[in-house]
């Protein structure tokens, strides 16, 4: 009788090792969970923000601006223009 | 000394120990009463209390959807920001700290000091939303009192260019203007909550309840093409702006799907920096007002007279002397011409010409067929104030109405009804339903009149613009067009201002396969030409030659240099 409830007793103590053990894991991988939702979140905020800048930098104006004034491009002359048709639309 | 006599044994009286006993049980007696009152009575506020020690209710933000043109790039983004606020009596800053501060953030140090000052009061904003790099800074200054707080805030990269059709958020992040209140509830986030464990440090370890999670606003992917978009409004502002007018619309619609693909006006304003707005820079002309479109509407006058059988496009109308008197009004061409065929009552633009087609029309079959595109009814997009126009009951029109309406007059649209009407003729009779969001779905319409019709009235179109018509500088290069001049005096106090007009211009290319409606307007061009055909027209043109270019239009016609313009005499015209 005495051999069983030790046995049993040592049961018990592994079993509640084992609870602890197991919680202290769920909370560490919570915590690790909850981290990489945040750099999630964050993440998508400089995502944002890159968009912003893209949109920003990427104005047409802009765009047309330094074409023309610093680059010096131009739209070509009509003449210039050479129109290559594809042969699917040449056999159409 | 009797020490014998007091080590002995003495019999201590028995109350002593009763007392003693009935001390400890009052004692018990308290302590019990003590624990059921903490166990039973204040059970639910002492484990409120203990939960409040490791449990924590975290808000979790959501985020505005964005708002995206057709191509994916931001047209309106939500990014967070700090807000620097502090309690004045808390502060404890030195010399140095300050000075650093007030750098950060921009203030003026006296200004700084003086708010430092003003030790009264709880709660002092230093300044607000400021980007989160400067607000790492701040934080670390470390001074006591100093605190931050997260907002959101809208950008807007297009700036002017979108101005009207994005609108723009107020304080709250709630939709004021354009698509933004328009499209409010889809766009609008909504926070969520969770009830969490926290450890020692802070860190969260476990969830415990249920969580309401966050609902991010949904994005939006508009119609628009930023570059189109761009374009038509540097074209338009640099019109307005060279012959002085008070302001002017752009409306470009893609024929085959119904999506609106720019929409501008000017005077526009950033919407970024909201500091001196006036009533005239937020006004969405385009969409929101309605004007007397003059000549523009002759094509559907004729359309009526065509497909009723009242006439043929070579159906000769006598328009000389280029007056016609009717009930006491008398109606004017500015070119005085004599037998006019019906296409060339278009070319030409005649008023006395449209105005006799117009009364053989029964009032109700002109009627039908204003409303049958769109006019006097709103566009359903959704958008906030989209004007209906104004066309009368039938039953009320005089023939002098009647008359006058064929040509534009007494009749009011908006620039987006127009452009949208005038996808009949470009659809083969067939009127495509407008949309704001990009679908890049080709949509079937509601017939409104034959393919016979509409190709009869393209080619008048056509000819509008060709050299002998009013609209020949609405011309471009490698692709043809069909479209339609408009100048329309300006309805002022019951009458006609004499010298106050709106030059329009609506057309569509390539027109023999007809792919995008642009519509021009502006009002009151101050200079001395304020004709549609040379102020509207350029704008379309260059325009339409962008944006077909933009989108790959093959080309229908050869990319030789058009011949020039002849006199700016052609283009004048009577409405």
């Amino acid at each position: 009788m005495a051999k069983l409830n030790l046995l049993l007793l040592l049961v018990l103590v592994v079993c509640a090792l084992g609870l602890v053990t197991s919680q202290y894991k769920a909370r560490t991988l919570f915590s690790a969970l909850d981290q990489a939702q945040r750099r999630e979140r964050q993440l998508d905020v400089v995502y944002g923000q890159l968009q912003l800048e893209a949109s920003t930098w990427g104005q047409h104006t802009r765009v047309i601006e330094i074409a023309t004034g610093t680059l010096g491009m131009h739209v070509p002359d009509p003449r210039q223009v050479i129109v290559l048709k594809l042969p699917a639309e040449a056999t159409r | 000394m009797s020490h014998a006599a007091s080590t002995t044994l003495v019999r201590l009286p028995v109350w002593r120990a009763r007392f003693v006993l009935v001390a400890f049980m009052l004692a018990f007696v308290v302590l019990i009463g003590r624990s059921i009152y903490l166990q039973a009575m204040r059970t639910g506020f002492l484990q409120e209390q203990g939960k409040a020690r490791y449990s924590r209710v975290l808000k979790i933000p959501a985020t505005r959807g964005r708002i995206l043109d057709r191509n994916g790039d931001a047209l309106a983004v939500s990014t967070p920001v700090k807000s620097i606020w502090m309690i004045p009596g808390d502060v404890k800053a030195s010399y140095a700290q300050k000075k650093r501060l007030a750098a950060l953030l921009g203030l003026d140090r006296r200004e700084l000091d003086g708010k430092l000052a003003d030790t009264g009061r709880d709660f002092v904003y230093l300044k607000r939303q400021i980007s989160p790099d400067t607000a790492k800074k701040v934080a670390a200054l470390d001074i006591p009192g100093v605190y931050q707080q997260r907002e959101y805030r809208r950008y807007y990269p297009a700036g002017e260019v979108a101005a009207h059709l994005v609108g723009f958020t107020g304080v709250d992040d709630t939709g004021q203007e354009g698509v933004e209140l328009a499209y409010q509830n889809s766009l609008a986030g909504r926070p969520g909550s969770r009830r969490v464990i926290k450890d020692r440090l802070g860190r969260v370890v476990e969830d415990v309840g249920s969580i309401h999670p966050a609902q991010d606003g949904h994005d939006l992917t508009l119609s628009i093409d930023g570059k189109i978009q761009s374009l038509a409004f540097s074209a338009l502002k640099s019109a307005v702006i060279a012959h002085g007018a008070k302001a002017g619309a752009i409306v470009a619609l893609d024929v085959r799907t119904g999506e609106i693909l720019a929409l501008a006006n000017v005077p526009s304003y950033n919407p970024n920096n909201r500091a001196h707005l006036s009533g005239s820079q937020l006004r969405n002309r385009a969409m929101t007002d309605s004007f007397e479109p003059g000549s523009t509407l002759k094509p559907f006058t004729i359309a009526v007279a065509l497909e009723h059988h009242k006439v043929t496009p070579t159906t000769e109308i006598q328009t000389a002397p280029g007056t016609l008197k009717l009930g006491g009004y008398t109606i004017h061409d500015a070119h005085r011409e004599s037998m006019l065929s019906v296409a060339q009552v278009i070319e030409k633009s005649s008023n006395v010409g449209a105005s006799k087609i117009a009364l053989q029309l029964p009032r109700r079959q002109m009627w039908d067929m204003f409303e049958a595109v769109g006019f006097g009814s709103p566009p359903r997009l959704r958008f906030p104030g989209e004007a209906s126009g104004k066309v009368r009951p039938w039953q009320t029109w005089r023939p002098i109405e009647q008359a006058t309406m064929s040509y534009g007059h007494g009749i009011s649209v908006s620039l987006l009804q127009l452009a949208h009407a005038y996808t009949i003729f470009a659809r083969d009779g067939v009127l495509v339903p407008l949309t704001l969001l990009r679908t890049g779905t080709p949509v079937n319409g509601v017939r409104v009149i034959s393919t016979r019709t509409a190709r009869e009235i393209r080619a008048m179109l056509e000819l509008a613009v060709k050299p002998g018509g009013t609209g020949t500088r609405a011309r471009i290069v490698g692709w043809t067009i069909a479209g339609k001049t408009g100048t329309a005096h300006i309805e002022e106090n019951g009458g006609y201002a004499p010298d106050k007009y709106i030059a329009s211009f609506v057309g569509f290319a390539p027109a023999s396969k007809p792919r995008l409606v642009i519509a021009v307007m502006i009002d009151q061009p101050a200079g001395r030409e304020y004709y549609g055909g040379l102020v509207a027209a350029p704008v379309f043109a260059q325009v339409m030659q962008g944006a077909l270019r933009m989108l790959n239009v093959p080309h229908d016609a050869p990319l030789t240099p058009l011949e020039q313009p002849g006199a700016s005499d052609d283009a004048k015209e009577g409405t």
